[in-house]
């Protein structure tokens, strides 16, 4: 039934106000069997089919990812991913987004960011071991980005430093196309002993709903739907109030409290609260279980009178946990949250009718409400998660693209890049000094990185290296996004992220477990910024497919978007890898003098994306280079098998700023130089600055040389010989037809050349960041 | 049997887990000791860890010295029993008046945490008797809170009575001005620890149990925690508080 809609509405009807569209209020009634829903039920469906909660766009495009594989022990649709390493051992990792939150108030967006990243951890009963931060930022010379930059470092350092939790990795990036909003991606790493897995699940009707963690207060009301999922002008101070406040120490007592839960076998069930607040936690668990729930909204510690029943069920007041326990168990859990100092209560009990129902007044010892109790709502839970709404968007290409030519498809000229004048020399100077690729030394030193005793590798100087106590292994973790490709060609930029920080993980000897991804995009009933997202989708699931990885979890996050619009497409990656044997583990950094430099792979034409482009600026004429995937497979194979047989002293992936970037990288953090000469096929600058993937540098002792290049041949790997580790200077000779001939046609008096000293490359390395922030002189 | 060495865990405490693992390696019995106890469970010496004892949002340190386990830990150091308080653990020692001092915001006013070098002033104490030579050593600092400040005519004292353990210290060995980035935190007289002037109870801002293996970059810190344990094992064995006095 329809009512006659009143010629002029003076106010946009409630759904509207919530963000829900006319068509998902129809679902709604739909799925109460034609009812109205009343002003509480809207509201929580107004949060739980939030894009944030239900991904409701991207929901048809997850689902064609790689998630399975023997190690998988828990995949996406639980709070993380759960990868069995072996002992009884297992890895739990996620990456989420705080982008919004963020760029309203930074420091609260980046702590809570960290905060919900952890929940979702130690909710699988994983012990959190390790941090990563990957940052965008739009120009670092900008007042208000060195505001952003400034609150969000000190917000994800100010949570993990006090959780007792090291952040050992991440990424820093600056691009205009972020300046209104800008990305904080946080993933979390856990370890737990398989038998504790805990999942976020509601078995067996009778179960008592314990609520314990933080009271329940207004903070963070609508933080999913009206913040999360919609664009924003930014700083406007109407959505400060949807912004979440963390405490830290709060989450400190709720990690150390739900392990001992955990360990002691108190809990059927455990759910973080985040997004959504007590709606998703309870809908969510019941839903998973095949079961139902009453919740009895009296029960429900509160941080201040007053509050209506909406805000309760959706505030998102952060440090908040829900277990499913016995009720013979209810006293013995009470019992370490007291101990833990951590408020508690039961706030409801499973049932078996498959709905969230909410009452007011009461409930029995039976768990049955009270006489003069009365219900607020009653919503089946299928309705609020898997069974909300989906839409398939409309995805349409730009009418301008230039694609990455497919593999073997013959290479373009490349002589119209503009090199002339440029000094290779000076280029990687002011490369290995710029604010996305010198040292991100200004960020990390605000961060614990080595607390809990485990941090064999810390933040940066390639992957991360955690020792697992009590076991020889190790884990590697790296974050890494594609966004400069991404916006040329958003398949290429997804999959390219997946083979360099799969590449990452993989030169340091360890073998990649799995991926999260966290997909940061545009609004999606843009069909254009869809198109982007299920671009991104389709390279990530091609990519993961070609190196036999699962995605076992992440985010996305739409709507990033403001008045100037929209970010660059960013996919980031994160991925974990296994050490059988952290001792065994290889570095970046050159070792020992006389050492031979090698590098396997070749360079492909095409600089767009890259930093020596945007350096050069060239990105409008230029495409990206290609992605051989059944390459990369190759390559990361014979790199495993390389370190595996011992016959590799340092490996350093090549990557942002390319090969002469790598080179100096190596040379930096040694300390100890390079005489070498690069063969160029193509021009300088695409054999020392272009960003082509699939390649390495390695170096080894020269008895063990041989065996290497033989062994790349073997994986149909191209391999030259560049020279050897030694002297205080990274000299790079440039030979070969494309050297020679391009210096001449241009008439440049500049050899073609790089000789720089170490010291000068370590100072402008030293200090790039910090400068470009105006934090030193 | 090896000595049973205590570790103060108030609900904030972070580093607890690598004061358990360096104490592990230095041949100790950790014994966690839960912030509610009022005794230390017969310990032969106390180590208060790392990481914000309840939340330490007023200021480092301040509400923990109220806690039970601080009342028994100030009546074991009033007896000559060995404490050690690292970071967190420091603060809540001054604040506790058990040491000199007081630990003021960092001069950078951010959080700071790398590597630095910290030069032992004395190898004849119980924190520092196992240390080879009086070679800088090299362990990490996390701390917001770690500028050490005593007034003038304090600082005199402290430097008289033997009361430095040691000093922030450049490349070259020469103690770190407040202001160069040897000295992290802006600490007066580039002081990074103190003893009590009974010598038998001690702080610093560094971390040597985090720095306890090569395997995470460094394992100068566990002589510092080896040394603990060898006063501690020896305080137990004769029945009386080792002889360090102030020199």
């Amino acid at each position: 039934m329809t009512a006659p809609a009143p010629p002029e509405a003076p106010v946009e009807p409630p759904h509207r106000r919530l963000g829900l569209t006319d068509e998902e209020l129809e679902a709604i009634r739909d799925r109460l069997g034609g009812r109205e829903p009343n002003p509480l039920e809207l509201a929580m469906f107004s949060v739980m089919w939030s894009e944030h909660c239900s991904y409701k766009s991207s929901r048809p495009l997850l689902r064609t990812l790689p998630t399975g594989g023997p190690d998988v022990v828990a995949g996406p649709g639980e709070n993380a991913g759960v990868i069995s390493i072996g002992d009884g051992l297992a890895v739990a990792f996620k990456i989420e987004s705080h982008n919004h939150p963020s760029a309203v108030e930074p420091y609260q967006g980046a702590a809570t960011g960290v905060g919900g990243i952890l929940r979702d951890i130690f909710t699988m009963g994983a012990r959190p071991i390790a941090i990563l931060d990957a940052l965008r930022f739009g120009d670092p010379g900008d007042a208000r980005t060195r505001h952003l930059v400034d609150g969000v470092v000190r917000g994800v350092g100010g949570y993990g430093n006090c959780v007792g939790v090291p952040t050992v990795g991440g990424e820093l990036v600056f691009d205009p196309s972020y300046q209104a909003n800008p990305l904080v991606n946080v993933m979390a790493i856990g370890i737990l002993e398989e038998r504790h897995l805990t999942l976020a699940r509601a078995p067996t009707p009778g179960n008592l709903v314990v609520l314990f963690g933080s009271a329940t207060g207004r903070d963070g009301i609508g933080g999913a739907s009206v913040l999360a999922s919609a664009t924003f002008a930014d700083s406007d101070p109407s959505k400060r109030p949807s912004v979440q406040v963390g405490d830290p120490f709060a989450e400190k007592l709720l990690i150390e409290a739900s392990l001992e839960l955990i360990e002691t076998g108190l809990v059927e069930g455990l759910q973080d609260l985040g997004a959504g607040g007590i709606t998703c936690g309870t809908s969510e668990t019941a839903d998973r279980a095949g079961t139902g729930m009453l919740v009895d909204l009296d029960a429900i510690p509160r941080r201040e009178p007053g509050m209506e029943p909406f805000e309760v069920m959706i505030s998102e007041s952060q440090e908040r946990m829900v277990a499913i326990v016995r009720p013979e168990r209810a006293a013995a859990v009470r019992a370490v949250c007291e101990r833990w100092g951590l408020p508690v209560a039961v706030i409801g009990r499973v049932t078996d009718d498959g709905h969230l129902v909410v009452v007011e007044g009461g409930l029995g010892s039976d768990g049955r409400p009270l006489a003069g109790a009365h219900e607020l709502a009653r919503i089946p839970a299928a309705a609020l998660t898997s069974d909300a709404i989906v839409h398939h968007r409309l995805a349409t290409p730009p009418a301008r693209r230039r694609p990455a030519p497919a593999p073997g498809e013959p290479e373009e000229p490349a002589e119209r890049l503009p090199e002339r004048g440029m000094d290779p020399g000076a280029v990687l100077l002011a490369l290995v000094g710029s604010p996305d690729l010198s040292s991100r030394r200004w960020v990390h030193e605000q961060y614990d990185s080595h607390v809990r005793a485990d941090t064999v590798v810390g933040p940066g100087h390639g992957a991360a290296v955690l020792r697992i106590k009590g076991t020889t292994k190790g884990l590697v973790a790296t974050a890494d996004g594609q966004a400069g490709v991404s916006r040329f060609d958003p398949y290429l930029g997804a999959a390219m992220s997946v083979a360099e920080a799969t590449r990452n993980v993989v030169v340091t000897g360890a073998r990649p477990l799995g991926v999260t991804d966290c997909l940061n995009y545009g609004d999606p009933t843009r069909p254009e910024a869809f198109w982007q997202l299920a671009e991104a989708v389709r390279g990530l699931g091609d990519a993961c497919r070609a190196l036999g990885l699962p995605v076992t979890g992440g985010n996305v996050s739409l709507y990033n978007e403001s008045p100037t619009g929209a970010i660059a497409p960013t996919p980031e990656v994160g991925v974990v890898g296994l050490l059988a044997d952290v001792e065994r583990r290889v570095g970046p950094a050159f070792v020992t003098e006389g050492d031979s430099v090698l590098l396997v792979g070749e360079a492909s034409p095409g600089l767009a994306g890259s930093a020596y482009a945007a350096l050069a600026g060239l990105d409008a004429d230029d495409r990206p280079p290609a992605l051989d995937l059944d390459r990369e497979r190759r390559l990361q194979a014979f790199a495993l098998e390389a370190i595996d047989r011992g016959l590799v002293a340092s490996a350093q992936d090549v990557a942002g700023g390319g090969l002469a970037v790598a080179l100096a990288e190596a040379a930096i953090w040694s300390g100890i130089g390079a005489r070498l000469r690069l063969g160029i096929r193509s021009s300088p600058a695409v054999e020392l600055f272009g960003e082509s993937p699939s390649r390495v540098v390695l170096s080894s002792t020269p008895r063990h040389a041989p065996a290497l290049e033989l062994l790349a041949r073997q994986h149909g790997l191209p391999v030259e010989a560049l020279g050897v580790v030694g002297g205080d200077r990274l000299a790079i000779e440039l030979t070969g037809e494309g050297a020679t001939g391009a210096a001449e046609e241009r008439g440049s008096r500049v050899a073609d050349a790089v000789d720089v000293p170490i010291a000068d490359l370590a100072h402008a390395w030293d200090h790039g960041l910090a400068r470009a922030l105006g934090e030193e002189g | 049997m090896s000595v049973r060495i205590g570790v103060a865990i108030f609900p904030g405490s972070n580093r607890d887990v690598d004061a358990v693992n360096a104490l592990t390696l230095a041949g100790a019995e950790p014994v966690e000791l839960w912030h509610e106890r009022a005794d230390l469970d017969g310990v032969a010496g106390v180590v208060i860890p790392g990481g914000f004892a309840y939340g330490d949002y007023l200021r480092a340190g301040v509400i923990a010295r109220f806690s039970p386990i601080m009342r028994a830990v100030a009546a074991f150091a009033a007896e000559g029993g060995l404490v050690l308080g690292i970071c967190n653990g420091f603060q809540v020692l001054t604040e506790a008046h058990l040491l000199p001092g007081a630990l003021l915001r960092n001069r950078g006013l951010r959080f700071v945490s790398r590597f630095v070098e910290i030069r032992p002033e004395r190898l004849d104490t119980p924190f520092t008797l196992a240390l080879p030579d009086g070679r800088p050593l090299r362990v990490p600092v996390a701390h917001g809170e770690g500028c050490f400040y005593a007034d003038e005519p304090d600082l005199d004292r402290l430097e008289r009575d033997g009361q430095v353990l040691f000093r922030y210290v450049d490349d070259a060995g020469r103690a770190a001005a407040p202001g160069s980035r040897a000295n992290p935190n802006g600490s007066l007289r580039s002081i990074a620890g103190v003893l009590n002037a009974g010598g038998n109870v001690a702080g610093l801002m560094p971390h040597p149990e985090t720095a306890s293996e090569a395997i995470l970059g460094s394992a100068d810190g566990l002589g510092v925690i080896r040394s603990l344990v060898e006063s501690a094992a020896r305080r137990q064995g004769s029945g009386t508080p080792v002889e360090v006095g102030a020199r």
